[in-house]
């Protein structure tokens, strides 16, 4: 999922973060780099690993309310470092990020927060499981159980997460590749969540139940340069299986795609590059471009084909970085739900 | 044939290259008058919006501490953590080289936008401020940090003097005050979910917004009057592209007539002439864009700051070139130069295949179409009026500019026609006599010069009339409002008797600053009690007032009310309003207040302290001619925090500066907008002046030298500019009249006092008359240098 | 003597270098006579109208008219001299656009500080002219403007007329009409009268005939 890497990266927050980057491009100077066959161990790899360029805890949910009425949940906190390591209070060279929205079918509501490492105002923990930027939090006693809050000027939420399956591992062993030069990232997921709480909007509380999927990836060289932008998928079919799928667009034309199937009991089987295959059938005007909001998408070894199709069409993260995310229905050979991510098409 | 046809195209550019270039170049320039304005327009905002920032620190709700002047940095992770979006704040004095400046620490990632310390360090990047250390200041404090200490400095246009930014982190350092802050800023949007304050920091005081310096709503309708007058650039620029494609076509009827006769088909020759017109329009809005900026950057005030800004983003604050100027750049060519083209090819299209090529001038207009033009005219001059007593609404007013702009250009020649008819009339001499005829039949060739050059005129008058308006009622709000040299907030103070006290032997004169929140003619509004002396006689402007306006309020008999009070309640001067059961008393002043959007009461002191005994002051103004001292001493008699005491002179002082920058670049537009209409006078002169030979040459046989006749084509140009001038004058004040108590009250609920500036109208004139004596200037030379010979042939041949 | 032209020399700048117009002109003439000068195109007719009449400077020889050496003239005198002392009639574009009938007759005359209204109006009516004072020149047809040249040429009184084909432009039937009333006018006045013309039934018709070739009067 180096879509967000490459969000920071090369898009920039604003202007400030923008320079900040500017020239680091996607060399790792300084910066641990992933490693393949290093072994992933829990719960200390839930914490944040500040040796790296970047990291993220991405949680986003597919949820229902009382009237049977759809909703996305989206809860991501980043991190990203201007200089490998950790200093005290103002000196850390950490700068936290959090995303969060709330999703109907006719409402995209975004909101965000930043925060400097090293006071306090944000961060996370690994034992017991903590991360929070200001008084957004996703915290339990282990990372299988929970509290997942939100606010913003216009929504809140407020949700229990229960763990119902085991972590899954992408690529070899959460050695994620990027792009055929080798790029890569350390990748693994919790998609396995049950979910249960309220969303508040301006109109009232909405009791809402569901299902969620926790990505962790970190990284320091994300993307080759020639990468421009990604198409990313999380995918819980009615079966109990579920798909990650992403596709790396290359400005050249050259795709990257990689793909996970986790069967139901958590037995994750990887597809390197060109057997997901991700094709847009329809694009929607979001803030005066063309997004693909409706997909097909194969993978021949599974006999998966399926189209993928937005709840919202205009889910647009227009925040500091922007980008398309939102919940996804699946239909065809595997119907189910989901969520899907875009970015590199608005280039600001 | 396509080859034969560009290549027939094409060759009547080489052989006429003046004309290309004038083709070219009047594209260009339309371009570059419109990319500069827009450049021009922004740092005009930039500046303005500089000035603002400044004057907004107190915009902001904060927190300060119960007492001293610092808390610990762990209540603003609290608050943050309880879901309150505050920033936090260090500020202290830092001696350097023996000079003391305030330095202000803040958090970037926090800070509310629209906060000064947020745009400074938004020009910086993150990790110089946060690992670098940099520190941020204007010029000359920057050259004093530079020479006394390590850290690197970046220089702010928009900082005030005496001040230095930096990153929190940074500023704890340097002050000595790890993990203690001044104050937390509070964001004006909050979370819709949060714990009480009183819940997690009982002690901190919160200080609300102190709306009085607010200046937003100014900075609103200046933004709205730079974009009309940007519009009315693009104006003037689609009458010089409209001149310049129409010679460019006009001149080549005879070639279409042959091209025609011999067989080329009317819809290819227009589709090739259309093509040749979008690459032609292309070049020259690269060209007009790059031109554009050029001009810009020379003429805006700080030149080697803007010229290091054309090679990096280094300086702060200056110009920049956005992709929307290059696109609206390149529309402006490309849109410009087909509408313009449009009539030249209907009229192509219908012309005879064997209609004469030379007898009738490109732009000699006939009889009927100068009836038409006149009458057009006359309708839109009478629906502008129309629109200005009945029409309500901001696109009515919209409505009315453009029926009074273009009304005015459509009737400019009539009007000059109608004057040099009554000279022709009173010429006593031959050549008087002649001089004026021959001016009027140039008219219609130069129309459309002209025409440009009355909307800039008239676009130049009203925007000084506009920003000159904007900065005295700008600065005569800001010396009424903060008249006193310094402010005191008296709010942690014990004993403000003592406080009282001291200030009153210690200055010249002692403000105090009492308000009470009120409902006024049922409306929310506020009634401050006022000491009046010189400060409140010498300072406040009245928009309708009663002669003895203060001694009335002073005596306790009536009352002053702001205009927003004054429209909402439908109150004039000399009406009674309740301010109390019982107390009621006339309005004896209305006052413009651009700060504040509520209604606004003044008695004076005497009754305020009678009506409202409860109400201390929690401020004071403090007149005094030494503020620095006296601040000093407050802050060793009272242990003031230096956050409480504001001096408010060299912060008005220093936003006064910043806006002067403003007018430097009004005068950059003038130069930019009459240079441009003074290229499309020349350029309409140069293109007359094969067709004027016949007209002259007569003259010249019958007994007149050519270095005469060329004087009286340079007194023609002159005297039409002159004429062409004048009408724009009263052309721009209705203009300026039209957006600040037109516009401005259907987008603002307020009318902007409107004032007049006679030098600077007398300035703009002589301006204009140098920039068509320049244009006029060439040709002239030309006509005065030309062989006898090239007259002559006038004569012999059949042409 | 009114007119005295002695070796009078010009030529002018072509593409490969200066080409010979005039090349030793002798020729005199006397108040009140009238001569008419023949030759082919770019004999050098032209010219020398322009010469006389201060329209161009010469390059060598000497143009006396009444008493002023023309060719010592600066560009000023020279003005000074076409409005005083000669009136032209050209072939063609004769006429100020922007004024009228009325103001085109009068304007040389104007200029020269001796308007004399009755003369003026007498001209008018002699070239039948009168119903046509308040038009303007493009309202006009060619032979009535060849009139108002002819009109405005004598009401400065000149002592000197000069002619250049003033007909030429015209049909054969207006030419010979034109050219009556013109001829007739001139001996009205008392001036003389330097015609260039390309036809020998014309020139038959002045007092003395002058043939123009290669610069050179034969």
């Amino acid at each position: 999922m180096n879509v967000r890497a490459l969000l920071f990266l090369l898009l920039g927050v604003g202007n400030a973060f923008a320079q900040g980057f500017a020239g680091l491009g996607t060399d790792a100077k300084g910066f641990a780099v992933p490693e393949r066959g290093r072994h992933l161990a829990f719960p200390q790899d839930h914490g944040a690993h500040p040796d790296y360029r970047i990291e993220w805890w991405y949680v986003t949910a597919n949820l229902t309310g009382p009237d049977g009425a759809d909703y996305g949940l989206q809860w991501t906190l980043f991190r990203s470092a201007l200089a490998p390591g950790e200093g005290a209070a103002w000196e850390s060279p950490q700068v936290w990020f959090g995303h969060a929205a709330v999703t109907s079918a006719a409402v995209h509501r975004a909101t965000e927060r930043f925060a400097r490492g090293g006071t306090g105002q944000a961060g996370v923990t690994a034992e017991p499981f903590a991360a929070w930027i200001d008084d957004w939090q996703m915290a339990g006693d282990s990372l299988d159980r929970l509290r997942l809050t939100a606010t913003g000027k216009d929504f809140a939420y407020d949700v229990a997460m229960r763990a119902e399956g085991p972590i899954v591992l992408h690529g070899e062993q959460g050695y994620s590749v990027k792009s055929a030069k080798g790029q890569a990232s350390h990748y693994y997921s919790q998609p396995f969540f049950a979910v249960e709480g309220t969303i508040t909007l301006p109109e009232g509380e909405i009791p809402v139940r569901g299902t969620a999927w926790l990505d962790r990836e970190w990284s320091s060289q994300p993307l080759a340069e020639e990468q421009s932008g990604w198409d990313w998928f999380s995918l819980s079919f009615d079966t109990g299986e579920k798909l990650m799928g992403f596709r790396l667009r290359d400005a050249a034309g050259g795709d990257f795609t990689s793909a996970t199937w986790i069967a139901a009991d958590g037995t994750a089987t990887p597809y390197g590059n060109g057997r997901l295959v991700a094709t847009p059938v329809e694009t929607s005007r979001v803030k005066g471009q063309d997004i693909p909001t409706r997909w097909r998408l194969t993978l021949p070894d599974r006999r998966l084909d399926v189209t993928v199709g937005a709840l919202n069409t205009q889910a647009w993260m227009d925040l500091g970085i922007s980008y398309w995310e939102g919940p996804v229905r699946v239909a065809g050979s595997h119907p189910g739900k989901g969520y899907l991510e875009m970015t590199g098409y608005g280039q600001r | 044939m396509t080859g034969a046809i560009l290549s027939a195209l094409a060759s009547h550019w080489r052989r006429n290259r003046l004309q290309l270039l004038t083709l070219v170049l009047g594209l260009a320039l339309a371009t570059a008058l419109w990319s500069g304005v827009q450049a021009i327009n922004a740092e005009a905002r930039a500046s303005y919006d500089a000035a603002a920032a400044t004057l907004a620190e107190g915009r902001f709700d904060q927190l300060m501490p119960p007492e001293g002047d610092a808390m610990p940095q762990a209540l603003f992770v609290a608050l943050r953590r309880a879901g309150w979006l505050v920033s936090p704040v260090v500020e202290g004095r830092l001696r350097v080289g023996g000079t003391a400046v305030r330095l202000v620490g803040v958090d970037p990632l926090t800070a509310p936008p629209g906060s000064a310390a947020r745009a400074a360090l938004a020009r910086a990047d993150l990790d110089r401020l946060v690992r670098a250390d940099t520190l941020v200041a204007g010029p000359q404090t920057a050259a004093l940090l530079a020479a006394n200490l390590s850290n690197p400095v970046l220089v702010d246009q928009a900082v005030a003097p005496g001040t230095v930014l930096a990153d929190i982190g940074v500023a704890q350092k340097l002050l000595g005050r790890a993990g203690r802050i001044s104050r937390l800023i509070v964001l004006p949007d909050q979370p819709l979910r949060q714990r009480p304050l009183a819940e997690i920091a009982p002690n901190l005081l919160l200080q609300r917004a102190d709306g009085a310096t607010d200046v937003g709503r100014l900075t609103d309708s200046f933004h709205l009057n730079l974009t009309a007058f940007g519009l009315l650039s693009f104006a003037v620029g689609i009458f010089i592209v409209h001149g310049a494609i129409g010679l460019a076509f006009e001149q080549r009827r005879g070639m279409v007539r042959t091209l025609r006769a011999l067989g080329v088909p009317l819809r290819r020759l227009i589709v090739m002439m259309v093509l040749e017109l979008v690459v032609l329009a292309t070049i020259a809005g690269a060209l007009g864009i790059v031109l554009g900026y050029l001009i810009a950057a020379l003429l805006l005030p700080d030149v080697a700051a803007t010229i290091r800004g054309l090679y990096s983003a280094d300086v702060a604050g200056t110009l920049q070139i956005r992709p929307a100027w290059w696109l609206s750049g390149m529309a402006m060519a490309l849109g410009g130069a087909l509408l313009a083209s449009a009539s030249a090819l209907w009229r192509l299209a219908r012309m005879p295949v064997l209609a004469s090529a030379g007898g009738r001038a490109w732009a000699l207009a006939t009889g009927r179409t100068r009836k038409l033009q006149a009458a057009a005219a006359a309708l839109l001059l009478a629906a502008a009026g129309v629109l200005a007593v009945t029409g309500t609404g901001l696109a009515a007013g919209f409505a009315l500019l453009a029926c009074l702009m273009l009304g005015a250009a459509l009737a400019l020649a009539p009007c000059l026609g109608a004057i040099l008819r009554l000279g022709e009339a009173r010429a006593a001499r031959a050549m008087a006599q002649w001089f004026w005829a021959d001016t009027r039949q140039q008219l219609p060739g130069l129309g459309l010069a002209l025409m440009a050059l009355l909307l800039a005129m008239a676009a130049n008058v009203g925007v000084s009339t506009m920003v000159s308006s904007f900065r005295l009622t700008f600065v005569g709000f800001l010396d009424q409002r903060l008249s006193a040299e310094l402010y005191v907030d008296a709010e942690a103070v014990a004993d403000r008797a003592g406080l009282e006290r001291f200030l009153e032997t210690r200055s010249d004169a002692v403000l105090p600053i009492m308000s009470v929140d009120a409902t006024l003619a049922g409306l929310r509004a506020e009634i401050f009690g006022a000491r009046i002396g010189y400060t409140y006689r010498e300072n406040w402007r009245f928009l309708d007032a009663v002669p003895a306006v203060w001694d009335e309020v002073e005596a306790g008999g009536a009352v002053i009310i702001n205009e927003q009070l004054a429209r909402r309640a439908g109150l004039s001067v000399g009406d009674a309003l309740a301010l109390g059961p019982g107390l009621s008393m006339p309005v004896a002043g209305i006052v413009g207040d651009y700060g504040n959007p509520i209604g606004q009461a003044i008695v004076g002191e005497a009754l305020f302290r009678q009506a409202f005994p409860g109400v201390v002051p929690r401020r004071y103004g403090v007149r005094t001619d030494d503020p620095q001292g006296l601040r000093q001493a407050l802050v060793e008699a009272f242990d003031f925090p230096p956050a409480r005491l504001v001096d408010q002179a060299a912060l008005k002082a220093f936003s006064l500066s910043v806006f002067e920058r403003t007018f430097s670049v009004t005068g950059a537009l003038n130069v930019l907008t009459l240079a441009v209409a003074a290229f499309a006078i020349l350029m309409s002169l140069l293109t007359l002046a094969a067709m004027r030979l016949p007209q002259m040459a007569p003259v010249w046989a019958m007994g007149t030298t050519q270095r005469r006749l060329a004087g009286m084509e340079i007194l023609r140009t002159v005297l039409l500019a002159a004429l062409t001038a004048v009408l724009a004058l009263p052309l721009g004040l209705a203009l300026a009249w039209v957006l600040l108590a037109i516009v401005n009250v259907e987008a603002f609920g307020w009318r902007l006092p409107m004032y007049l500036f006679p030098a600077e109208y007398t300035r703009l004139m002589l301006f204009a008359l140098g920039a068509a004596l320049s244009a006029a200037l060439w040709p002239a030379w030309r006509l005065a240098r030309m062989e006898p010979a090239a007259l002559l042939r006038i004569f012999a041949n059949e042409r | 003597m009114l007119l005295s032209i002695e070796d009078l020399r010009k030529s002018y700048l072509g593409p490969e270098g200066p080409v010979p117009v005039l090349r030793g002109v002798t020729l005199s003439l006397q108040a009140g006579e009238t001569l008419a000068l023949t030759g082919e195109s770019g004999s050098g007719k032209s010219t020398l109208l322009h010469l006389v009449a201060g329209l161009d400077a010469a390059d060598g020889g000497h143009v006396l008219l009444d008493g002023q050496e023309v060719t010592r003239l600066d560009d000023s005198g020279r003005a000074r001299l076409r409005r005083s002392a000669v009136g032209i009639v050209f072939q063609q574009f004769n006429l100020i656009p922007s004024l009228d009938v009325a103001a085109n007759i009068a304007f040389q005359a104007r200029l020269n500080d001796t308007p004399e209204p009755r003369a003026l109006s007498r001209l008018a009516g002699a070239l039948g002219l009168e119903p046509h004072l308040r038009k303007y020149p493009e309202q006009l047809s060619g032979g009535q403007q060849q009139r108002v040249a002819i009109a405005r040429a004598l009401a400065a009184r000149p002592k000197l007329i000069l002619a250049d084909e003033p007909t030429g432009n015209l049909d054969e039937a207006t030419a010979d009409e034109v050219m009556e009333q013109f001829l007739a006018l001139v001996a009205e006045t008392g001036a003389a009268l330097l015609m260039v013309t390309h036809s020998p039934r014309l020139a038959a018709r002045l007092g003395r005939q002058a043939h123009l070739s290669q610069g050179r009067l034969l």
